[in-house]
């Protein structure tokens, strides 16, 4: 992508897309790859509030729905914190 | 109390594609506050961990008007958007009401930004300050700060031969602002959700400036696997290093009791920043810590009565 | 129109008053201490709108400032000396976000050895944060020029300080020539801020890297670009309005000067005296009063002056490059690709609060014209009234 001139960026560095970062993807950072399993799954969301990256999916029903890739880092705190086991770490693989 | 379902509805107010370190505390915290704080709301940063990483132009995480001036301006540069907001109002320009708050880590609110914290608080600015205390200065590569707890190793007070990490106890912020005579000061802790939702949404019900001090784990800093953000946090209320419990108007409250005791030795184990307590000659240094957190917890019992 | 008899400092803050900012933030630091107590009595009593915050510093007075402007509120404060130092980390902050803040400033030098008393070290010291820097000779052009700082800095987005020298001007008594609240108010016109945190969800401070921040300084340099002219229509709309003219610099009398005499703020009162008790002598002398440091007028000087044959620089704080006053140095890079060089002597004065009276400039200028018949400057930099 080619990058602005001066001319064309907003003054004062302001930044006027808010929530842009999800166009910058964390995905790729991840040794470990979390793996759920919707059988097991309770919809506690306890998952949903602990995860750090916002890779928790959650639909209107307030129902876990799977893991976004795009951000989850792979710390393992959802696998970790889940009281059913419904997820589990696995090795990345790329 | 919100259920999990319903603070899920904000759930896009702090995005993905921020850049923490995997399994970082931080992002945590401000996803639980903006969880019950809702879309009108401002937050005001200083220079630090959530700051850097979630602002790094041309992008940011923040899908709320947010603000960053400084290291140590969170609150004062806050105090200005907030006589903004009053003066704006009166004069009708801003409409309905908007939730202003201050996220800062325990360098900018303990050390370099205290002195404009205490004077916001005592002016009596409506805002709500959430310090996310990770206990060091994280972003320019883990230095003490006066919340480093006792014995720990940082990059400026390094466990080394003759000096086995921070020679001093860490400074009680709650029990600082409280003296302030501010109307609502708290010390949470994420892996308590229910607990530190509960205390935001009390303080943006409180008019004029609250406090609330969150103890935020960091791997990286503290040296532990990153899966163990939440056990850590968990285990350092067990233990009774980390009180949850809230000051309103001058009255304590305790709002949890471990069940069963714990001792602090569990928790240090838990964290490569003590590892070097656990030598014959360091010892005494975990019965020490050990001695500082029963003697609080027994002031913190008597004053809540 | 009103005609006060009011010091420096009462004429900011009728300036102020008549302005009524959304939000004040400040701190008392002698001798702009009268700014903000007479500013807090128009808040106690009610004759502003303003919302006066009264932070425990200044660095928490000018972060509160960037705050509120950030806020959408057109916003003011004061300061001097120390607390302007104290500022210092933030005015570079102000800047780059191009907020349009007016700081009412009162030129006091900085300690060590601490001293309340005038020089231009606090101002010069910061002539690199990005603010528009206006030096004001009295109480009428601290008053005036208070008024037009608003509408400079809203235009061309960009901090801006306007100041007057320590005690000479901020607390002495002078006729000022007051407009109506209503005229003022005209003047200035309402507030629309160029963003706002109310307005729109936007992220103010990010963090700016290898990848944009150059792009971002090149931007507020074209903003300081901008400003020249911008300080000119200002001046020339105020001018047609209340009939008294400002601009980048005043020049007297220096249309057939050999010797130009170039000050800023107080001194430029006394300069005139002796410059016109010269030219009735014969003595082809001018003054040009510097208003504008910031942008630094460089191409109209070099215009204005490159005829003459020398420049007498009358500097009221010093360089540490050892290379003589910011006034002079600047004013010497200024000239070097003019057409004709005139000749340079820089002289140091006033550091402290020490006064420089009629017969020093005097002497200052017969020195003048005795380099000019030499053709030579012997010593570029010297000092004045000083004790050798
Ligand atoms: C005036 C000033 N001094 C020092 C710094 C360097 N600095 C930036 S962030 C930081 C530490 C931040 O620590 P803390 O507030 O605890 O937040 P954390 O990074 O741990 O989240 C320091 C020392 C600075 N930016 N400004
Ligand atoms: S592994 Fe970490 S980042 Fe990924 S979904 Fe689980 S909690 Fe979120
Ligand atoms: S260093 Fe610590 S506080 Fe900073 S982003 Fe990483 S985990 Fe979070």
């Amino acid at each position: 992508m080619a990058l602005s001139s001066w001319k064309e960026l907003p003054i004062g560095t302001i930044i006027t897309e808010p929530g842009n970062a999800r166009e910058f993807k964390t995905g790729d950072w991840r040794s470990q790859r979390p793996i759920w399993d919707s059988e097991k799954c309770i919809h506690c969301l306890f998952c949903f509030i602990y995860c750090p990256d916002s890779s928790i999916k959650v639909n209107e029903e307030g129902k876990m729905t799977g893991i976004d890739l795009d951000y989850c880092k792979g710390c393992g705190i959802c696998a970790e914190e889940c009281p059913k086991e419904a997820i589990h770490m696995e090795i990345e693989k790329r | 109390m919100p259920s999990l379902k319903e603070l899920s509805k904000n759930a896009d107010l702090f995005t993905g594609g921020h850049r923490a370190c995997s399994g970082c505390a931080g992002p945590i915290v401000i996803k639980q506050v903006l969880s019950v704080a809702g879309p009108q709301t401002i937050a005001s940063l200083s220079t630090g961990c959530m700051e850097v990483v979630s602002t790094i132009y041309p992008y940011t995480a923040w899908n709320i008007p947010y603000i960053h001036v400084a290291f140590e301006t969170a609150a004062s540069a806050l105090s200005g958007v907030e006589a903004a907001y009053q003066v704006l109002r009166r004069k009708g320009k801003v409409k309905g009401k908007w939730n202003l708050i201050a996220f800062s880590g325990d360098g900018g609110t303990y050390d370099i930004g205290f002195q404009g914290l205490s004077g916001a608080v005592e002016r009596g600015h409506d805002f709500l300050y959430v310090c996310y205390n990770n206990e060091a200065y994280m972003n320019t590569g883990i230095q003490r700060s006066s919340a480093t707890p006792r014995g720990a190793h940082t990059t400026t007070s390094p466990a080394g031969t003759v000096i086995p990490g921070k020679k001093q106890f860490h400074k009680n912020l709650v029990e600082v602002i409280a003296a302030h005579g501010a109307p609502y000061v708290a010390q949470a802790i994420p892996s308590n959700w229910a607990d530190f939702t509960r205390k935001v949404r009390k303080a943006l019900d409180t008019e004029g400036p609250t406090v609330i001090d969150i103890l935020a784990p960091c791997p990286l800093g503290w040296r532990y696997p990153s899966n163990k953000t939440i056990e850590v946090a968990r285990l350092a209320v067990e233990c009774k290093f980390w009180p949850l419990y809230e000051v309103e108007n001058g009255k304590y409250k305790l709002n949890y009791r471990p069940r069963k005791e714990v001792p602090v030795e569990e928790w240090l184990r838990l964290q490569g920043r003590f590892a070097h307590l656990f030598t014959p000659e360091n010892e005494h240094i975990i019965k020490e810590i050990q001695e500082g957190v029963d003697r609080r917890w027994e002031s913190l019992l008597e004053k809540c009565g | 129109m009103p005609i006060r008899a009011l010091t420096g400092n009462e004429a900011m803050a009728e300036a102020m008053r008549q302005i009524n900012p959304d939000v004040v933030a400040a701190y008392p630091i002698t001798p702009a201490t009268e700014i903000v107590q007479l500013f807090a009595s128009f808040v106690a009593d009610g004759c502003v709108d303003t919302e006066f915050v009264t932070v425990e510093s200044e660095h928490s007075a000018i972060a509160a400032c960037i705050g509120a402007s950030g806020a959408g509120a057109r916003v003011m404060t004061s300061t001097s000396s120390q607390g302007l130092a104290l500022m210092h980390e933030l005015l570079y902050v102000a800047a780059g976000l191009r907020a349009p803040i007016v700081i009412c400033e009162v030129n006091r030098t900085l300690s060590s050895p601490i001293n309340i008393h005038c020089d231009h070290s606090d101002t010069m010291g910061s002539r690199e944060a990005g603010w528009i820097q206006i030096f004001a000779e009295d109480a009428q052009e601290a008053y005036d020029l208070t008024l037009q700082a608003i509408k400079i800095s809203e235009e061309v987005l960009l901090p801006i300080m306007i100041s007057t020298d320590a005690f000479i001007i901020s607390h002495c008594m002078q006729r000022v020539d007051m407009l109506e609240d209503s005229e003022v108010q005209k003047f200035i016109g309402p507030y629309k801020a160029a963003y706002s945190l109310f307005d729109k969800t936007i992220t103010i401070g990010p963090l700016d890297l290898q990848d944009y921040y150059f792009e971002h300084k090149r931007q507020e340099i074209e903003a300081m670009w901008k400003t020249a002219p911008v300080i000119e229509k200002v001046a020339q709309e105020f001018a047609s309005k209340f009939g008294r003219s400002y601009g980048l610099f005043e020049a007297y009398k220096t249309e057939d000067a050999e010797q130009v005499i170039v000050a800023c703020g107080s001194t430029c009162g006394t300069t005139r005296v002796v410059i016109d008790n010269l030219r009735e002598k014969g003595i082809k002398i001018g003054l040009l009063k510097l208003y504008a440091m910031r942008p630094f007028p460089h191409q109209k000087l070099k215009e204005v002056l490159s005829k003459a044959k020398l420049i007498t620089v009358l500097d009221r704080s010093v360089s540490m490059s050892t290379m003589g006053g910011p006034v002079y140095i600047e004013l010497r890079s200024a000239l070097y690709d003019a057409p004709k060089h005139p000749l340079l002597v820089d002289y140091i004065y006033g550091l402290g609060g020490r006064d420089i009276d009629m017969d020093q400039i005097t002497d200052i200028a017969l020195k003048g014209e005795q380099i000019i018949k030499d053709n030579k400057v012997e010593k570029p930099v010297q000092y004045v009234g000083l004790r050798e």
